[in-house]
């Protein structure tokens, strides 16, 4: 997966939308993220990412708050 | 005549899918709430009888997968695979259908037939989704019942569903989902490897497939299992697929898009739901923040509009009366059976019974809070406030409820579904100053400090704070090296909260509190009861007395004598008791203008400082102590929770004793 083209989640701005690429972590993060709906080729759309603090996404037709730490593991290849 | 028959449905599901809904409807008092066995984890059974037949049903814990993350992961799966029901009821919300399948497409793999609960149909039709459950049945090949639980829809065709489950087998093979085909020769190379070596009842292929997840329970079972020899090369061939998670769970959204292809349509976008209206406020930086101060401020009115004259009115006309019976009931008796009937045993009967219309309005609160799906939002908001102090964004609600009553406060840290997180928040949430603490402090405060008792008692109320969040820190910092820190939650949509749901979880939160807390707090009461008057009848002589001579070279530090000292201790039965206790050992009884002379009189600014002080960070009181044991499951947390405030008044009452005595 070339990492250049796509971009961590935490710095998407509210509003952007793109599918994701892959997640960066143990076993551990992945199997709880994959359960939520964060698969590979996944649409993501930043519904709310203030600049600090915990931002929330859309994927799955459902919400999901992720913090900081999290949403930097997502990589997301941004459409547009 | 034949003998009833009997069968156990299990229920799982996804958090937020109205599960519970679905279990007090079938159950309603007919139900227990205790803790799997060795787990924190809350377990509720019932019975209920539908077309003769008699039904044992098991709530499981509210999982989005079934790995070994959590503890409750592990009761859901360990329940099916050893407990073999004979029919699990999957409880799916029809508006998030795709990744709520995700915890189905697990269920399928055990060794349980299963029955798909499609619940939240009217969500799932405001929200624009049209849904054919006949459709997705056919599907997979396992029964699926469309149902509205909240307004009692569908139930009982999901028990018909399951009875014909239970009498007649599966109607036919489900459509399971299979590994990504990339790793499929990889399991099969695995189960080849595991065979004959994977204990009853594990299945192999379930087996092998979490030992491709890097499920560590499983992995360890195996290594415990295996020949060195074999395990070697197994450990091999994991290490060569470590991200076989991935296959694993894109095998499982590949089967999810096959199931729900033709039964499934989305709306088309560019709708604005209620949902996302309510969070243009509700998750907004700064107008969150309004809207929860708000909220909060609400469930603060209504436990001292409500809450307190209830309280009162039970303190002061039925334990009075009480009281007021028993003295005269036993007027003929020795002194000390009246005193330990009325004081000890009244007084701690009082203490548990006063405490219910709190928890009651505490309770319905947040579960309205939980059930309408506003909690979330809470979370988020002030979870970049409460990240820093290594804690949850769910710790805030029952830490700021805290200023009301410690003791729902621990309870409701119930929320927060992180251990380590929850633990935290247990031991800081004494840190809030209670009602009770703040009345001795506006009771103490004037007259000690005469001119200047609003600031002081602003920052006495500030202190515990401040120690609250320094504390926090540190040990996210040093103790946890801020690794429990992950925050990933759903924002449910919101629904109207079900009564049923919310007034039964009032009634099981306040038996809980008497059944496990209850005689604690009765036993303790009594405890200080007699340590107060034994040997002679007078507290000036009494062993609590000589307790308090014992500890004075520790008091000495705080600059303060055995008499303040025996006032802590007492304070902690209640924390309004120091007053009284003050009072008694002055020899000045409650009348404030002469307690506040003795006080003067006895005690230098300096010390006076020192023992608000202690007041605050002191150990709370018992009926606090007696839900951290119940919260926690264990005495150790308890004994630490003593050990860690008790350091802290000694270097929070001496820090101020010399600070004080130097300014002043």
């Amino acid at each position: 997966m070339n990492k250049n083209h796509t971009r961590k989640l935490s710095d998407l701005t509210t509003g952007d939308r793109g599918t994701m690429a892959a997640l960066e972590g143990g076993s551990g993060f992945v199997g709880r993220m994959s359960a939520l709906g964060f698969t590979p080729g996944a649409e993501i759309a930043v519904v709310r990412n203030p600049g600090f603090g915990p931002i929330i996404v859309r994927v799955l037709d459902t919400q999901i708050a992720l913090g900081r730490g999290q949403a930097s593991k997502v990589r997301v290849r941004v459409r547009g | 005549m034949t003998p009833p028959i009997t069968a156990r449905i299990a229920l799982a599901g996804q958090p937020n899918v109205g599960k519970s809904t679905v279990f007090n409807i079938l159950t309603g008092l007919n139900q227990h709430v205790g803790n799997w066995p060795g787990k924190t984890v809350e377990q509720r059974t019932g019975q209920f009888t539908h077309d003769d037949i008699t039904f044992e049903i098991i709530d499981l814990p509210g999982t989005y997968c079934l790995t070994a993350a959590s503890p409750e992961e592990t009761v859901t799966r360990d329940y099916i695979i050893r407990e073999r029901p004979d029919v699990v009821i999957a409880v799916i919300n029809a508006a998030s259908l795709e990744r709520n399948l995700y915890l189905v497409a697990e269920l399928l793999a055990l060794p349980a037939p299963l029955v798909i609960g499609l619940n939240m149909m009217d969500v799932a039709k405001q929200e624009g989704f049209e849904i054919e459950p006949d459709v997705l049945s056919a599907a997979i090949g396992i029964p699926v019942v469309p149902m509205t639980a909240a307004r009692g829809e569908g139930v009982h065709e999901l028990i018909d569903a399951a009875v014909r489950v239970v009498q007649q087998g599966p109607a036919q093979e489900p459509s399971r989902p299979v590994i990504r085909e990339d790793h499929r020769a990889v399991k099969a190379e695995i189960e080849e490897l595991i065979a004959g070596h994977v204990p009853t009842p594990y299945p192999t292929d379930w087996v092998a497939l979490k030992l491709l997840e890097g499920d560590q329970e499983i992995t360890r079972l195996i290594q415990s299992e295996l020949p060195p020899d074999l395990w070697e090369t197994l450990q091999g061939i994991l290490f060569r697929h470590e991200d076989a998670i991935v296959a694993v769970a894109g095998g499982r959204y590949e089967w999810i898009r096959r199931m729900t292809r033709a039964a499934l349509k989305r709306p088309r976008g560019g709708r604005i739901t209620l949902t996302q209206r309510i969070d243009s406020v509700a998750t907004h930086p700064f107008g969150g923040l309004v809207l929860l101060a708000i909220v909060l401020g609400l469930i603060f009115g209504l436990t001292y509009s409500v809450g307190g004259p209830i309280q009162e009115w039970l303190a002061s006309v039925v334990v009075q009366g009480l009281a007021d019976w028993a003295t005269q009931a036993l007027s003929a008796g020795p002194s000390w059976l009246r005193g330990l009937v009325v004081d000890g045993i009244i007084g701690g009967v009082g203490t548990v019974l006063t405490f219910f219309p709190i928890l009651a309005v505490f309770f319905a609160g947040m579960a309205i809070l939980e059930d309408t799906g506003y909690m979330a939002r809470a979370a988020y908001v002030m979870d970049r406030f409460m990240h820093a102090l290594g804690l949850h964004g769910k710790s805030f609600i029952p830490l700021f409820l805290g200023f009301g009553c410690n003791v729902p406060a621990i309870m409701g840290t119930r929320i927060i579904e992180s251990r380590s997180s929850r633990l935290l928040t247990i031991m800081l949430a004494p840190l809030v100053p209670c009602t009770a603490r703040l009345a001795v402090l506006t009771t103490l405060v004037p007259i000690f400090f005469p001119g200047r008792a609003g600031l002081v008692s602003w920052a006495l109320t500030g202190l515990p704070l401040v120690v609250l969040a320094i504390s926090g820190a540190l040990i996210n910092r040093f103790g946890l090296r801020g690794q429990q820190s992950a925050f990933i939650m759903e924002m449910p949509l919101y629904h109207r909260p079900n009564a049923k749901t919310i007034l039964l979880l009032v009634w099981q939160r306040i038996v809980a509190f008497v059944q496990k807390a209850g005689s604690v707090i009765l036993i303790v009461s009594v405890i200080i009861w007699a340590l107060a008057v034994f040997p002679n009848g007078d507290i000036d002589s009494s062993y609590m007395a000589h307790i308090g001579r014992f500890l004075e070279p520790v008091g000495r530090l705080m600059g303060l004598g055995w008499k303040p000292l025996v006032a802590l201790l007492t304070s902690f039965v209640a924390k309004e008791n120091a007053v009284a206790t003050l009072g008694v050992l002055y020899g000045v009884g409650e009348d404030s203008g002469a307690l506040a002379q003795a006080l003067a009189a006895g005690l230098s600014t300096a010390s006076a400082l020192a023992f608000l002080v202690a007041e605050m960070l002191f150990v709370p009181c018992a009926s606090t102590l007696a839900v951290i044991k119940q919260e926690t499951g264990s005495w150790k947390w308890v004994g630490i929770n003593i050990a860690f405030l008790t350091g802290l008044t000694l270097i929070g009452g001496t820090i101020a004793y010399h600070l004080a005595a130097l300014l002043v």
